[in-house]
C-alpha cells in the first residue's frame, strides 16, 4: 500500500546519483527487497511508469532481487526459512530463534549511460 | 554503453534523515515520543484517552492523530482534555516524518512530557517510516486474533513495547494466548507487553507506571548528556 511513498524514494535516489556522474539517461535501477518488507513489485512498477516520466528515469529497467526470509536456530544452529504458519526450527522445534534476512529495502545500484 | 554506479542506499534514507531531525526537535524539548500502531479498530484512541487519566499530575501529555481523513480522534483526544492536533494524510497509509514534522508547530512542546503520535490504523506500512519517536508500541487486540505476529512479522519484529488490549473479551472470542505469545517472543525476544483493557481499567496502572518510569529514565538520561 505504501509503494508510492517507496517508488517516489527510489526515483529521488536514482536522479541523485545520476546527477552526481552528469549521465543523460538512467537505463536500470537495481534493488533489494526482502519478503518481509511487504512491498509488491507489480505495484512499484505500476508507480514508476508514472512517476519516471518526464526524467531521465523514463523507460528504465526494474530489477528486483527478493531476499527470502531466513532465521537462525539459537538451540542447534540450523539455518531456514520459515514456513507461512509457525517460525520454529524445523530441525529442533525451538523456538528461539532469530530473523536474519527478509525486512531489506535497498538500492544497491543504477545504470546509466 | 550503460555504467553501473554503485548506490547501497536504504530506499527511505530520506525520510530517516528528517525523522532524526523530528527526534532532535523532541530531545531539545525535553518531550518524549511515543508512536503507537496498530490495526484499525484495536482501540489506539481509547487506550490513549485512558492513559491520560492514569497519568494524570504524572506526565503532561499532548497527542498527535493521525488518519486519512476527519478529526474524530483529534475531537475524541481534545474532548478529554489533551493537547491534540491531527494529521490527515489524505489518502496515505502510513504517517511519514515530514508530516509528523508539520504537526509539531500546533502543539507546545515547553507544556509538555510526552507526546502519543497516534499513526494511521495499518499493520503494513507505518513500521517502515520512522516518525522521530524515541519509542515504537504496537497494540493487538483480542478480536483480531492470535495469527497475527504470524500473518505481520514485520509490525511485531520492529516494535520495542506490546499492548494486548481488549482482554475482557478473552471469554466470549477464540484466541489461543500461548499461540500468539510464540509468535512475539520468535519476533521480538523479550519484548514488554502489557495485557490491559482500557474499558474496565485492568492493566492500565501497570502501562501507566512503566510509561512513566520510562520517561522519567530518558529525562535523566538526557540531562546528564546536555551537561
Amino acid at each position: 500500500m505504501h509503494e508510492l511513498a517507496v517508488t517516489q524514494s527510489i526515483l529521488t535516489i536514482a536522479l541523485e546519483n545520476a546527477q552526481k556522474v552528469d549521465a543523460k539517461q538512467i537505463t536500470g535501477i537495481n534493488l533489494q527487497i526482502g519478503q518481509m518488507a511487504s512491498l509488491v513489485d507489480d505495484s512499484i512498477q505500476f508507480y514508476w511508469d508514472i512517476l519516471s516520466e518526464g526524467t531521465i528515469a523514463i523507460g528504465a529497467k526494474l530489477n528486483i532481487e527478493r531476499v527470502p526470509i531466513e532465521m537462525r536456530c539459537f538451540d542447534c544452529g540450523n539455518l531456514f526459512s520459515p514456513s507461512p504458519d509457525t517460525f520454529d526450527c524445523p530441525k529442533c522445534n525451538s523456538i528461539r530463534v532469530q530473523v536474519i534476512q527478509g525486512d531489506e529495502m535497498r538500492v544497491i545500484s543504477i545504470d546509466v549511460e | 554503453m550503460s555504467t553501473r554506479i554503485e548506490v547501497a542506499e536504504k530506499i527511505l534514507s530520506s525520510n530517516d534523515k528528517i525523522a532524526d531531525e523530528v527526534r532532535k526537535k523532541f530531545d531539545s524539548a525535553g518531550v518524549y515520543a511515543i508512536n503507537i500502531m496498530a490495526s484499525p479498530g484495536a482501540g489506539k484512541t481509547t487506550f490513549i484517552i485512558k492513559l491520560l487519566d492514569s497519568l494524570h499530575g504524572r506526565l503532561r501529555m499532548g497527542v498527535i492523530e493521525g488518519d486519512l481523513a476527519s478529526s474524530i480522534d483529534a475531537d475524541k483526544a481534545a474532548a478529554a482534555g489533551l493537547p491534540a492536533t491531527q494529521i490527515n494524510t489524505g489518502g496515505e497509509c502510513h504517517l511519514d516524518a515530514v508530516m509528523v514534522d508539520g504537526a509539531l508547530q500546533n502543539l507546545s512542546l515547553e507544556h509538555l512530557d510526552l507526546v502519543i503520535i497516534e499513526n494511521v490504523g495499518n499493520l503494513v506500512c507505518p513500521i517502515n517510516f520512522k516518525i522521530g519517536s524515541h519509542t515504537n508500541l504496537l497494540i493487538a487486540s483480542i478480536p483480531e486474533g492470535d495469527d497475527k505476529p504470524y500473518k505481520y512479522p514485520g509490525a511485531y519484529r520492529n516494535v520495542d513495547a506490546l499492548v494486548i488490549s481488549k482482554i475482557d473479551l478473552l471469554p466470549y472470542v477464540p484466541f489461543d494466548m500461548d499461540y500468539f505469545r510464540k509468535g512475539v517472543e520468535i519476533l521480538n525476544p523479550g519484548l514488554e507487553s502489557f495485557p490491559l483493557s482500557a474499558k474496565t481499567g485492568e492493566g492500565m496502572e501497570i502501562c501507566a507506571n512503566w510509561l512513566v518510569k520510562k520517561v522519567k529514565n530518558w529525562k535523566s538520561n538526557l540531562s546528564v548528556e546536555n551537561i
